[in-house]
C-alpha cells in the first residue's frame, strides 16, 4: 500500500507567494476590468445623453410646455 | 451553533462542543464508534477530535491498546526501517481514526440542506398567500389604477428626469413610450 505507486511530492515552501501572487494578479485585472466596463457601459452614454438633451434645449419652451400641462401652482396657463 | 464557537478560547471545552454540537461531522460519523480495529473509549469520553481544520488531535484513537498493539509501539520506538507496511499502517490506525482522503470525503448532506431551505421556502409562501386572502386590509385610493395613471401623467408634464430617466423615455410628440 506505501510503496507501490508513490506519489508526486507536494509543493511543501512559497505557498503564501503562490497565492498572493494570483490573487493579487486577478484582483488588479477584475478591477481594472469593472471600471473600464463601467466608463464605457454607464458613464461614457450618461454624458452623450445630457449632451444630446442640451444642444437644442430651450429653458423658456420648456417651461411653457410645463405650464400648458397646470403644473404649476401659482402661474396658471 | 458555528457561530458560538467562535467566541471560545481554545481549552478540552471548546474540542467537546465542537465535536458533539456541529451538525457536518456528526452526520459524516456514522462509522465511527462501530470500529472493531481498536478498543477505545465511547465518544463522549474520547478526546480524539480530527477535521480538515483541525487535523492533529489531542490524543490517540486507540486509547486502550491490547497487547499486540502494544509490542507493536515497541518495535515503533526502534529503527522504522524494521517495520513492515502492514504494520506502519497498523500504527497509523492506532493513532488516527482515518486517512485524510477518508476524513474529508464528500457526502449527500447538501441535498438535505438544499431540500429543506426549499420546503420552508413553499412553506413561507402558502403563508403569505393566505396572509394576502385572508389578512390584507382594502388597498388605499392611492393604488387603484385610475389614481396611479393620473399620477404618472403628473410626472411626465413635470418632464421628472428628462434626460436620463423616467421623462427621457416618453415620447411628447406621439404622446407615447418611445420605442
Amino acid at each position: 500500500i506505501m510503496s507501490a505507486p508513490i506519489l508526486a511530492k507536494p509543493q511543501l515552501r512559497g505557498l503564501l507567494a503562490k497565492r498572493l501572487r494570483f490573487h493579487i494578479i486577478t484582483a488588479f485585472i477584475l478591477s481594472l476590468g469593472c471600471a473600464t466596463m463601467y466608463k464605457f457601459g454607464v458613464a461614457e452614454p450618461g454624458k452623450k445623453a445630457y449632451q444630446n438633451v442640451y444642444r437644442r434645449y430651450d429653458a423658456v419652451k420648456d417651461f411653457e410646455e410645463m405650464n400648458q400641462a397646470g403644473v404649476f401652482q401659482y402661474r396658471k396657463p | 451553533m458555528s457561530k458560538a464557537m467562535f467566541f471560545l478560547p481554545y481549552s478540552p471545552w471548546f474540542t467537546l462542543v465542537r465535536r458533539g454540537a456541529v451538525g457536518v461531522q456528526s452526520i459524516r460519523h456514522a462509522h465511527g464508534s462501530g470500529d472493531t480495529a481498536c478498543s477505545q473509549k465511547m465518544p463522549p469520553y474520547t478526546n480524539y477530535h480530527a477535521e480538515r481544520n483541525y487535523p492533529m488531535p489531542d490524543e490517540p484513537f486507540c486509547s486502550e491498546p491490547s497487547p499486540q498493539q502494544r509490542a507493536l509501539k515497541e518495535k515503533e520506538k526502534g529503527p522504522w526501517q524494521q517495520l513492515t507496511d502492514a504494520e506502519k499502517v497498523a500504527l497509523y490506525r492506532m493513532q488516527f481514526h482515518q486517512t485524510f482522503a477518508e476524513m474529508n470525503r464528500p457526502s449527500n448532506e447538501w441535498k438535505t440542506v438544499l431540500g429543506g431551505v426549499f420546503f420552508f421556502f413553499g412553506f413561507t409562501g402558502i403563508l403569505i398567500c393566505w396572509q394576502r386572502l385572508y389578512v390584507f386590509p382594502e388597498k388605499p385610493i392611492t393604488l387603484s389604477e385610475d389614481w396611479k395613471s393620473k399620477q404618472l401623467q403628473r410626472v411626465l408634464d413635470m418632464k421628472g428626469n428628462p434626460i436620463l430617466g423616467l421623462a427621457s423615455q416618453w415620447d411628447y410628440s406621439r404622446n407615447d413610450w418611445k420605442k
